[in-house]
């Protein structure tokens, strides 16, 4: 124990101690000798960013970036769930005339499309971006800089994505734009190259991020967390960078392909000259299954937090959490064939195939049990964050079952394309995601803001959303079950899936509302809820140290870590480490396994160059949706860009 | 929260190499990335030549000169490279400056060697699957190559500036990691470009 208190505390070499004196560096400020006021003022000022619109745009923070991934993100759920509205109002009746079969097409692919790469992934982005240095004990995220800009790439691809729609040039090809029907033959005009190129924008952007978290993760964790007293939380986040660096290439390079089918007349899924139309089905699906994961694992990080926050004990099963989480991220690269079933693959891969898809429910279950027991024989309050974890055990619970099902070829060839998968894939996003997600956000909003959430509000958004959620895709499985295939704009009256799809449309009417009153609440809580203390939930985390919300410094003083809820360790004071510069951004860098104190390194401060470089990069990814060469001077100038960022502009600056 | 002082850091020293820095994991994680987007590339290849039984189809395989001296040229550059990132470590300003130039130069060679390459390839992209891997492998390559020789450039002008000191060796360092990624990806795709149509 006395070991990881004073992880630093072996004697610096001579030579170290030389070398600092030649070059000049005792003249630096440290941190060691300021009273705390004066501290906390001078840090405010070297990590503060400039005021004004230029400032704002210059920002590197990660705090500021990850609240930014946040409201876009909840700007494209907005969005894509006004298009799931359309889609349920003109399905409500029979033979209905709202909206024809050409915007039908576009509006569940666009709902797709926005919901998976704009909302999911990205706001499980915004809560590593925003929330993994807090929790290990970090002043800054990794590569600031590369966050900022992935920030702005995402922005501007959805952007992109959401002006073509209003040009009427939407993609209207599913949200996995199968080939051949994607391809030049099928789709002529822009719509498919705007889906492809939005796809290289997200992806861009979520690799850049997981790159940064993985290495705070790795480098920058405070003294003394070694692997074992990592938080869940963050473990989970750390887990998915990596599926996201494993799987993401895959639809990059997919992405890539159709493009170049389409637009240079390459022949990679044309048959005709020797291409195959499945190869993008493998490369769609071999990312596309660990996309699942790469939304459900953030948030099944969420959940452990809340869980042992309200249970007020450490999790049960720390380490089998962690096993379960890295083993669902091993299996989710073997599952991908399971949305190929019925396109007719050997007898003993689909077996296979099979197989691997039952075991991945075995992982799932561990962590099921290790909440259960973490909350056994506890009296949780029921306070809105919890609310949502309980709803999110239920549905998930049913989501996987239907999973299961549809995992063995038989059932899958009998439902394959219809409303019961349409019903599955929603129990397990929504479920699996979308609750843990709000229920997170209610959980950490007073981090963020400063103040509470309104819980009176926050139980009517729970009920709501559940009772609505329920209503509206339970009936689908009947509705699959019954023959009702997806992707269909309209159906005749004599099929009887008037009634069903009539529930269904009315539930959806509810489960808006509760986003409605989500949205309601969080705005209004911004100004006029109760002020939150540093810690409302009495949770063990570092981030609850800090104050509400926290100094653009983060940490005064990296604190030390003897726990895997060092808050409940140390409930006196925190041990802090000290000496570092406070006149220059200077961080804590730390060795991979044990988190002992290694280097101090001055770190890049705010600059508006991620910008142009992202606002280069967009130039150069839209134009060459209609112009080979825009490849060429298109890498020109993001060179050119690249160049500025990374130029020093001052004797002083350590750029990245 | 009240806090006390346990740990002096003051001591540290301001940057370090290889896994000690985290440019170093940073580097190394775009490297999973890319690597991951090369193991693909050469998958899909091989996918279309199982779908084709007749590979290289109705062309003929490419000119072997090219590749091959490319192939030589690369592995020579390893040992530049190598001279370079030591000549970082020693913290040997002199030498770190011509060793960059020397990399510079030899990185811009192999470009003009890769655009002999796409000539002699005896196949059009559009000409059908197997030409469209033929040009995807040597683009995916070529854009690494561009980048890496990019990066080279600047860093060897920033060293022969005011900047070109401190924390700028461990980058030498890296760029010199990433060059090594970039030699040891081609590798298989030399055999798989240039001799998996001849077999
Ligand atoms: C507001 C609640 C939601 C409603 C009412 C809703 C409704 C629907 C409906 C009716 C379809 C089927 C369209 C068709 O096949 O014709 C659909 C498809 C889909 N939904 Fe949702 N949805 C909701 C939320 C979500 C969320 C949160 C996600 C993901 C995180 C999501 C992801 C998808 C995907 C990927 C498709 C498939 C699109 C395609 O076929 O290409 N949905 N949704």
């Amino acid at each position: 124990m006395s070991e990881a208190v004073h992880p630093g505390a072996s004697p610096v070499p001579v030579e170290r101690a030389a070398a600092r004196e030649a070059s000049g560096e005792t003249r630096t400020q440290r941190d060691t000798d300021l009273p705390d006021a004066e501290l906390d003022r001078r840090l405010a000022r070297t990590w503060g960013r400039p005021a004004g619109l230029v400032g704002w745009l210059s920002s590197v923070d990660h705090k500021e970036v990850g609240w930014r991934y946040f409201v876009t993100a909840m700007v494209f759920l907005a969005l894509a769930g006004s298009a799931a509205m359309a889609m349920r109002a003109q399905l409500a009746r029979p033979d209905a005339g709202l909206i024809g079969p050409d915007l039908y097409n576009q509006i569940f692919t666009m709902h797709g499309t926005t919901m998976m790469f704009l909302f999911a992934v990205p706001v499980m982005q915004a809560f590593g971006v925003y929330l993994v240095p807090l929790m290990v004990g970090a002043r800054c995220i990794a590569f600031p800089r590369l966050a900022a800009f992935s920030f702005w790439v995402y922005l501007f691809g959805g952007l992109m994505l959401w002006i073509a729609f209003l040009l009427n040039a939407a993609p209207d090809v599913g949200w996995f734009a199968y080939t051949p029907l994607s391809g030049p033959q099928f789709s002529p005009g822009k719509r498919s190259d705007i889906w492809a190129q939005m796809i290289t924008f997200t992806e861009v952007s979520s690799l850049a991020v997981a790159v940064s978290v993985i290495v705070t993760v790795f480098k920058h964790r405070a003294p003394g967390m070694t692997l074992d007293r990592i938080p869940l939380a963050v473990w989970a986040m750390l887990v998915t960078s990596f599926v996201v660096i494993f799987a993401m290439p895959a639809v990059m390079l997919a992405s890539t392909m159709l493009i170049l089918d389409r637009l240079v007349s390459t022949q990679f899924f044309n048959h005709e000259a020797g291409g195959d139309q499945l190869l993008w089905q493998h490369l769609f699906w071999f990312f596309g299954h660990p996309e699942v994961y790469i939304i459900f694992l953030p948030a099944t990080g969420f959940v452990s937090s809340i869980v042992v926050a309200f249970a007020q004990r450490p999790a049960f099963g720390y380490l089998p959490l962690v096993l379960a989480l890295v083993a669902t991220a091993f299996l989710s690269f073997g599952l991908w064939v399971h949305h190929m079933f019925a396109t007719g693959l050997p007898q003993l891969g689909a077996s296979f195939f099979t197989a691997s898809s039952m075991l991945i429910a075995v992982p799932s279950g561990i962590q099921i049990f290790c909440w259960i027991a973490t909350l056994w024989g506890r009296r949780p309050a029921m306070a809105t964050p919890m609310l949502f974890v309980m709803g999110f055990l239920v549905i998930f619970v049913m989501g996987g079952m239907t999973g299961v099902m549809v995992a063995s070829v038989p059932l899958d060839l009998q439902v394959h394309d219809t409303y019961f998968v349409v019903a599955h894939f929603h129990y397990v996003l929504i479920g699996g995601a979308v609750f843990p997600l709000l229920g997170a956000f209610y959980f950490w909003y007073p981090k963020f803001t400063g103040r509470m959430m309104s819980e009176r509000l926050g139980r009517w958004n729970f009920w709501l959303a559940f009772v609505g959620f329920n209503l509206t895709f339970f009936v689908m499985h009947v509705l699959g079950l019954m023959g009702m295939p997806r992707r269909v704009y309209t159906y005749p009256s004599d099929s009887g899936w008037g009634p069903l799809n009539m529930v269904s449309s009315i539930g959806s009417v509810m489960l808006a509302a509760s986003f409605g009153l989500f949205f309601v609440n969080a705005l209004w809580s911004l100004r006029r809820g109760v002020r939150a203390p540093s810690n409302p939930w009495n949770a063990g985390t570092l981030e609850w140290a800090l104050p509400s919300p926290p100094p653009a410094y983060n940490f005064a003083r990296i604190p030390i870590v003897t726990h895997h809820e060092p808050l409940w360790k140390e409930r006196e004071s925190l041990p802090v480490a000290h000496g570092l510069a406070v006149d220059e951004r200077e961080i804590l860098v730390s060795t991979l396994v044990e988190a002992r104190p290694d280097l101090r390194e001055v770190v890049p401060g705010s600059s508006i160059w991620p910008l142009i470089s992202a606002i280069a990069l967009s130039i150069a990814f839209v134009a060459s949706i209609f112009s080979p060469y825009a490849a060429l001077w298109g890498g020109a100038l993001v060179g050119a860009a690249l160049l500025g960022w990374f130029w020093p502009k001052s004797s002083h600056e350590d750029e990245e | 929260m009240k806090t006390r002082l346990a740990v002096d850091l003051s001591g540290l020293p301001p940057f370090g190499f290889d896994n000690r820095s985290p440019i170093w994991w940073g580097t190394l994680g775009f490297v999973a990335i890319e690597g991951m987007g090369f193991v693909l590339a050469v998958g899909l290849t091989l996918y279309l030549k199982h779908v084709n039984p007749h590979w290289p189809m109705d062309a003929a395989p490419p000119d072997l000169l090219p590749g091959t001296l490319l192939t030589g040229v690369l592995l020579a550059s390893l040992w530049f490279n190598r001279s370079a990132d030591k000549a970082a470590r020693d913290g040997d300003l002199s030498g770190t400056r011509l060793w960059l130039v020397v990399m510079t130069v030899v990185g811009l060679a192999t470009i003009g060697l890769r655009l002999w390459e796409f000539n002699a390839l005896n196949v059009r992209w559009d000409q059908n699957a197997y030409g469209s891997c033929q040009w995807l492998l040597l683009g995916l390559h070529a854009t690494h190559l561009i980048t890496d020789v990019g990066d080279t450039a600047v860093l060897t002008a920033l060293m022969f500036t005011k900047h070109g000191r401190g924390k700028r060796y461990s980058d030498v360092s890296d760029n010199a990691f990433y060059w090594s990624f970039v030699v040891a990806a081609w590798i298989p795709i030399y055999g798989l470009v240039y001799w998996v149509p001849r077999w």
